[in-house]
């Protein structure tokens, strides 16, 4: 199963301190790439070289990162795309959202529509590669998987249902090489002339606990969301699907 | 017929012996350099014999005097014998010398032989029952064999018969005390014992001296292995100190792991380590095995890597350090630098610590504590305390060395209440606050060198901006390596324990402490307190000094047993039959104490993790909070305090 695959890693801050660590999702991504591609695994990274939080990826046992040399508050998405276009790579790894900077958790998206690729969010596993169709499970709510079949090549992104990182160890960490590679530079409208400000946590909505007994709160907390009021169109134009999802949107206030 | 095979039998055994001699050393040299004073150490090695060791022997008064015996006599019957029967200076006196050394060794070797008839568990059986035979037929045939020399016999008498069963007894007496010597049997102990002393690790040991900090790691140095990974990767003196053992159990004995039913015996891992320098299996191993663990199914040679083929890494991660092992050891090998050793391979290099190892490591390059708490909480718990921080305030007498039980609810209990002694006192004190950082204990015993050396290097750091005349801790991890192993980082100071410094205080009459009223009392003495740093005085002092008498355990003092929160076993946790804590609790519950006074926020933490009914744990500071008695103060105040009792 040696096809090209990608892990995507940023620097992550620890929840607690702040203090750079590599990324819990980056990581699993990493960790799924090893367990699927071994030493061959190419991971990579777009931003400062020299930052020391970037080696805990190499303690994972890699020989070698290889970062696309820019600053903060320059665009990514472009340069990745256009260096995963050129490279000829099948499988691309990432976590679901960054832990520092921007974090919107967009990257992934943006990327897939650039080079036209699927993209799967939520990945637990990836089963196997066999003729260039992979067999993937993808984690959803409340502990249940789905398995898809993704042809070759698309992007997977993956969190908390992924399996847990390896530990990164001291030796390999310190061992390990970080190639530079010199990109053009595209500078972020968005990061450099907007302003950052700290999230404000959301007001969360009161939890109203109906139930009388433990068997219902149980019930509550293990039984599938139910939907309720959706509707299922089967056998319809797409007219007529393309309506009635704009109508719904209009009620929700998601278009105006 | 006997003048001419004797000499031949000895001589030719003598050099045989050379040669095992030869072939030993050769693979000890396998194993890395260590700076050895090699000359000195030979010369000091009779006293450390003689004094030292005995010292640790003489504790078991049976088999110290049984070992003065056969071994004074064997020495002293080999060297005659060689004089004697080698070289044929049949001299009267040298041969009522030899029959005085003979029948010495003959009386010792018959009480080895007496405690081998029922021997106890921890002894290794295998070649070690045949030894008290070779003592006896090795002292008997020599006596029998200079009586003629003395003067005692004719020449001659007993005929063909007698010489021919002479050459026998020398033949089997010679192989096991010379050949066996060198080559691999039981009296291996002697030749490579001998020399081990020479050569120990820890010289500093000797002479009554004490050496308990781990050695540091040199991390700049790229060639160097990290850690143990294969038999070679030991220093050469490691492998000469396993070689040393004599399969007594001692420590099998003292182990709270091996007691647990966890899979670790002290004994058994020190010979898998002889079997690693020598190569071959573990099949020949004639004691209790690691519980758990079939005997037979592990191998290795020097260069192949130990853990996974001759010992399992649970094995290693079920040390608690409590250097229960190292205490009872007679020979003085180094069992827990060997098994830290191993652990940072594992750690540095696979990145394989077991459990919730990886998250306590990742939470101490992160947060500084190995709970990955909020660094900005460390203070929490003397929010209301108004301390003074040694930022604001850069001289003092006292640093208060807080430690990570900040964070603990049940050690901030503790934290107060020696806050308030040290308020009654009236002691010039501070604390770093939130500069202060994990001492580093628990990551180094993990394994994790590279993050010890962070944390200790950035402490360094700290307090060398401020000036204090001693640092005083509750914790005696905090203590030890404080103490004991920022020195080899430049961080040199006097470093007390709280119930050290208590006692000092209460020695003074700083302290104006009334009766302790709260029912009988048990101590149980923290192993980082007492075999790692020799302080089991103060501790008590204290007590007596609230008018306590403590109800001793019987495992106390240095054979104190460990309550199972040392080294990181609670973070790696590997399974036994029985918690170690438990096994401590069962010990103070023999006291009949109602309450057990302990020194270490672990110790405090593991033994409450006991179910009740339990007796109550008590923290020597919170023991002495509550006997303190309020300074007279003025009027007024105390009306106010008088009210707060009657609300």
């Amino acid at each position: 199963m040696s096809i090209a695959t990608v892990a995507l890693v940023s620097i992550g801050a620890h929840p607690a301190s702040g203090r750079a660590r590599r990324a819990e999702h980056d990581a699993r991504a990493v960790e799924l790439g090893l367990q699927l591609a071994g030493d061959s695994l190419h991971v990579l990274h777009a931003g400062n070289p020299h930052e020391p939080a970037l080696r805990a990826y190499l303690g994972m046992g890699l020989s070698e990162l290889h970062v696309l040399e820019q600053s903060d508050g320059n665009d990514a998405v472009p340069i990745l795309r256009d260096y995963l276009r050129e490279s000829g790579v099948q499988l691309v790894l990432a976590g679901s959202q960054a832990e520092t900077g921007e974090g919107s958790g967009m990257l992934p998206y943006l990327l897939a529509e650039q080079l036209g690729w699927p993209l799967v969010v939520g990945v637990a596993q990836i089963e196997s590669i066999h003729n260039g169709v992979a067999l993937v499970l993808q984690a959803l709510p409340r502990g249940q998987r789905r398995r898809l079949k993704v042809r070759l090549p698309f992007l997977a992104t993956v969190d908390n249902a992924a399996p847990k990182a390896r530990q990164s160890a001291y030796g390999p960490a310190t061992r390990g090489e970080i190639d530079v590679e010199a990109v053009e530079v595209v500078i972020d409208d968005l990061s450099t002339q907007g302003a950052f400000q700290a999230a404000k946590p959301r007001p969360k909505r009161l939890k109203v606990i109906k139930a009388k007994s433990g068997a219902d709160r149980m019930k509550a907390a293990t039984a599938k969301a139910a939907g309720g009021s959706g509707q299922v169109l089967k056998g319809v134009s797409a007219e007529e699907g393309a309506q009635a999802i704009l109508k719904l949107l209009i009620e929700e206030g998601v278009v105006r | 017929m006997l003048n001419i095979l004797l000499p031949i039998l000895l001589f030719a055994a003598l050099a045989l012996a050379i040669l095992g001699a030869v072939r030993r050393m050769a693979m000890w040299r396998r194993g890395r350099a260590s700076k050895v004073d090699l000359l000195g150490g030979l010369l000091a090695m009779p006293r450390r014999y003689m004094v030292d060791l005995h010292h640790v022997v003489a504790r078991d008064k049976y088999m110290a005097n049984t070992h003065v015996a056969t071994a004074g006599g064997f020495v002293l019957a080999a060297v005659l014998a060689i004089l004697v029967h080698g070289f044929g200076l049949q001299n009267r006196v040298l041969g009522y010398a030899l029959l005085f050394a003979t029948v010495l060794m003959f009386v010792g070797a018959l009480f080895v032989f007496k405690r081998r008839l029922n021997p106890p568990t921890r002894l290794s059986k295998g070649p070690w029952m045949r030894l008290p035979k070779s003592l006896l037929v090795f002292s008997a045939t020599f006596f029998i064999l200079t009586l003629p020399v003395a003067g005692l016999l004719p020449e001659g008498f007993g005929g063909w018969l007698l010489a021919a069963l002479l050459a026998v007894g020398v033949a089997w007496g010679v192989s096991e005390m010379f050949l066996g010597m060198t080559w691999g049997g039981p009296m291996k102990h002697a030749f490579a014992g001998a020399l081990h002393l020479a050569w120990h690790r820890r010289a500093e040991r000797f002479g009554g001296g004490r050496s308990t900090g781990l050695k540091a790691l040199d991390l700049t140095d790229r060639s160097a292995p990290l850690g143990v990974e294969k038999p070679k990767d030991f220093t050469w003196n490691q492998l000469l100190g396993f070689d040393a053992c004599v399969q007594c159990g001692k420590c099998e004995a003292a182990c709270p792991a091996f007691a647990a039913g966890q899979p670790l015996n002290p004994k058994k891992l020190i010979q898998d380590m002889v079997v690693g320098l020598a190569g071959g299996t573990d099949a020949h191993f004639a004691g209790s095995p690691y519980p758990g663990k079939p005997i037979g199914e592990h191998a290795g040679n020097p260069h192949q890597p130990i853990v996974n083929g001759l010992v399992d890494a649970d094995t290693l991660w079920s040390c608690t350090t409590c250097r229960a092992c190292v205490e009872e050891c007679p020979m003085m090998i180094e069992h827990v630098d060997a098994i830290v050793d191993m652990r940072r391979f594992l750690t540095l290099e696979k990145g394989a610590t077991p459990n919730n190892g990886a998250q306590v490591l990742d939470n101490l390059i992160a947060t500084d504590n190995p709970g990955g708490f909020a660094p900005g909480g460390r203070m929490n718990w003397a929010a209301d305390l108004s301390l003074d921080v040694m930022r604001d305030k850069p001289s003092v007498d006292v640093l208060f060395w807080v430690g990570d039980g900040a964070f603990d609810m049940r050690n901030q209990r503790t934290l107060r209440a020696f806050v308030k002694v040290l308020k009654a006192a009236k002691v010039n004190f501070a604390v770093l606050g939130l500069e202060e950082r994990d001492s580093g204990d628990v990551a180094r015993r993990l394994g994790d060198e590279a993050t010890f050396q962070a944390l200790a290097k950035r402490n360094i750091q700290t307090l060398a901006q401020y000036q204090f005349k001693r640092i005083v801790t509750c914790d005696p991890h905090s203590f030890h390596v404080l103490k004991n192993e920022y020195a080899a980082f430049g961080g040199d100071y006097l470093v007390q324990h709280h119930s050290t410094y208590m006692a000092d205080l209460l020695a003074a009459g700083e302290l104006n402490v009334s009766a302790d009223t709260g029912g009988s009392v048990t101590y149980h003495d923290p192993c980082y307190l007492g075999r790692y740093n020799g302080e089991y005085e103060a501790p008590r002092a204290v007590l007596r000094a609230l008018g306590i008498e403590v109800k001793e355990m019987v495992r106390s003092g240095f054979r104190s047993r460990c309550c199972g929160g040392g080294g990181g076993a609670p973070i790696t946790d590997i399974p036994g039959k029985q918690r170690i804590p438990d096994m401590r609790m069962d010990d103070i519950r023999e006291t009949g104490a109602e309450r057990v006074a302990v020194g270490c926020p672990q110790c405090t933490a593991m033994l409450e993790g006991v179910v009740e009914p339990r007796p109550l744990i008590k923290d020597i500071a919170e023991l002495v909070a509550d006997a303190l008695i309020e300074a007279p103060a003025p009027a007024k105040t105390v009306k106010r305090a008088t009210e707060e009792v009657t609300a």
